[in-house]
């Protein structure tokens, strides 16, 4: 038995395995394949202040271990989700990470307002890669300056105990760059990594695949990108809670990135082809980590850090990877 | 709720220019009803392919010799399609279903005309089964490109009261569309209601034909679907509520069955500028 609880900042969570944001809309389809009060936490697709019809179709392309999707944040608005998904993940327990969305800072603060005080809202995350709609369309999340503005105010308003996280791009020069100045700002923690911008073409109809011609790439073609983007900013804020993502499928993927600097992860786009993916991948961290001899998460988060002199004794070299046929 | 299971392949058949698969699914059968559909992963545990194909259900046994089993039907038309038909008896696949909302059932013994497209006939079999034990008539309008790609005609000939067919090249049946000849099936046999399953632009004038003959329709499209639960916001289209305002609804979970006169099929690929939540100047 090992440990895997884990905490991010003021919260702590039973476990490290949490749901990506978009991918897992708001829990109640998941649900359908296992209880999601199991994970450690329900990232809720991004909501903004008002309803979005999100983009044309087609908004999918597979591409090799991945995939591109321009969805274009379509959901019901945060009036909608307060009513109804919100509450829904309260009642069955739950750990909410409510992702919000926005086109101003003043937006990003209203919806951080309404979330106030609201049952079950365990952390928010604060998708900053939209663009800003008073900066010519500039991504936020690729300006330390307009992440900085954002994330705090979205702390203005949050409660204290509850962290936010700014989840970040990797689609930037510098990430540590607009890690350190989301965490100057007030941000608890870093969601590590968003999709990176891509773009397919049909040879058929030699035209883009998708209706929005570019779109973000996922799944686990990203993994590299992503242990890579973590490890950075780990290295440049040590003390800084991680929620690390980008094509995890195992429970050693998830491994890589705690190794990297993860104190959580999210599992995203493998849902897609394995809707009871979060929970496998939680068995499977835990297995690996068993046979590696730890007897707490914790203990391993960041630990490719270490110099290499201090080396895991030979005889504890691992020989188990995924968890035995039959297992749960 | 769905069942996800990785089931045996007890076979893969070549039927004209489709094939049809037989997986072992205990659980599935029970749950499904025509219209559903499954959702298969492809290329094995370390595939590139990432997402499920989705595939209407064509036959399910709840018991035989093997437990229950679920048979699709698909057309090879790409990497994923191409694995699942290499597959062999005793090879094992994933399948999650049932999935999405059926096709709905008249109280009544009416009289339903179906209209199948290519392998789109496949779900339309099941349902005329279940129309015939509600004491329906049933008629069957069947099309495809070529006589090699139409499917399941000798059934629908002994189930249906009347079977009209037609193809582009002429190969069999009259040469044409579905539409040259659905006027006239559905005057002649003075149907009630209208089910049919294929492209979507067949889709498209059935349901205009349909609604000029006075019959409710519905429909079972193919959008492209990454997960075929309800999870990724893929699979939509322009559908009007009851409300009378147009959302973009997941065709995995509010369809794939729908209501032939709410789908905007003009519409389809775009975002209709009169759509909940459309972008305004802003966006
Ligand atoms: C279809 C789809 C929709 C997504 N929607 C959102 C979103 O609304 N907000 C967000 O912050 N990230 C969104 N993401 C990004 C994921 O949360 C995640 O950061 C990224 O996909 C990398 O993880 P993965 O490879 O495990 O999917 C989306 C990803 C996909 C594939
Ligand atoms: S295919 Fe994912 S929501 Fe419909």
């Amino acid at each position: 038995m090992v440990d895997m609880s884990t905490t991010l900042g003021p919260a702590s969570f039973p476990n490290p395995v949490f749901t990506a944001s978009g991918c897992a809309a708001a829990g109640q389809e998941l649900a359908q394949f296992f209880d999601v009060a199991a994970l450690g936490g329900v990232v809720t697709k991004s909501i903004m202040l008002e309803a979005r019809s999100g983009r044309a179709t087609p908004r999918m392309a597979e591409t090799p271990s991945g995939m591109l999707n321009s969805i274009g944040l379509q959901g019901p608005g945060i009036d909608a989700f307060l009513d109804k998904d919100l509450p829904w993940l309260a009642d069955r327990g739950a750990r909410a990470v409510v992702s919000i969305a926005g086109g101003t800072v003043e937006e990003y603060a209203k919806l951080a307002q309404k979330l106030r005080g609201r049952p079950g809202l365990a952390m928010v995350e604060v998708n900053i890669s939209c663009p800003n709609v008073e900066d010519r369309g500039q991504v936020f999340a690729c300006d330390p300056r307009a992440s900085s503005e954002v994330v705090a105010a979205v702390r203005a308003k949050v409660a204290a105990d509850v962290p936010v996280f700014a989840k970040l791009s990797p689609d930037v020069t510098d990430i540590t760059a607009i890690a350190r100045a989301c965490v100057d700002a007030g941000a608890t923690g870093l969601s590590v990594i968003n999709t990176l911008l891509g773009l397919a073409i049909d040879t058929t109809t030699m035209r883009p695949v998708l209706g929005g011609v570019t779109g973000g790439l996922s799944g686990p073609a990203i993994r590299p990108v992503a242990v890579r983007c973590v490890w950075q900013v780990r290295q440049a804020l040590p003390d800084v809670p991680i929620l690390g993502m980008g094509g995890i499928r195992t429970g050693l993927d998830a491994l890589e990135f705690v190794l990297a600097g993860a104190s959580a992860v999210s599992v995203g786009t493998t849902v897609f082809g394995d809707p009871t993916a979060p929970v496998r991948v939680l068995a499977e961290l835990e297995h690996a980590l068993e046979v590696r001899g730890f007897a707490r998460f914790a203990d391993a988060v960041g630990l490719a850090h270490r110099p290499p002199e201090l080396r895991v004794p030979e005889d504890a070299d691992p020989p188990g990877d995924l968890l035995p046929e039959g297992a749960p | 709720m769905p069942v996800q299971v990785l089931g045996e392949v007890l076979s893969v058949k070549r039927v004209g220019a489709y094939q049809a698969m037989t997986v072992v699914a205990p659980g599935l059968p029970e749950l499904t009803r025509p219209g559903h559909f499954l959702a298969v992963q492809v290329g094995g545990p370390e595939s590139a392919m990432l997402l499920r194909r989705a595939f209407a259900i064509y036959d399910v046994k709840e018991r035989g010799v093997y437990g229950g089993t679920v048979e699709f039907v698909f057309s090879v038309h790409g990497k994923g399609t191409a694995w699942l038909s290499a597959r062999r008896p005793g090879d094992r696949v994933d399948v999650v279903g049932p999935l999405g909302k059926p096709f709905r059932l008249p109280k009544d013994p009416v009289t339903a005309t179906l209209v199948g497209g290519g392998y789109g006939t496949a779900p339309l079999l099941p349902l005329a089964h279940a129309l015939r034990e509600r004491g329906c008539r049933v008629d069957f309008v069947l099309g495809a490109g070529s006589a090699d790609r139409l499917f399941g005609q000798l059934d629908a000939k002994r189930i249906g009261q009347t079977l009209a067919v037609t193809t582009d090249d002429g190969s069999v049946g009259e040469r044409g569309r579905v539409s040259d000849v659905l006027p006239e099936v559905l005057a002649k046999s003075r149907s009630d209601v209208v089910y049919a399953c294929g492209p979507m632009a067949m889709l498209q004038a059935v349901s205009a034909q349909a609604a000029a003959h006075g019959a409710p329709c519905q429909v079972a499209v193919e959008e492209s679907m990454a997960c075929g639960i309800g999870v990724c916001m893929t699979c939509v289209l322009p559908v009007v509520g009851d409300d009378g305002l147009t959302r973009m609804v997941r065709s995995c979970v509010e369809g794939p069955v729908f209501l032939g006169d709410r789908v905007r099929w003009s519409d389809v690929g775009t975002v209709p500028p009169d759509v909940v939540g459309a972008p305004t100047g802003g966006h």
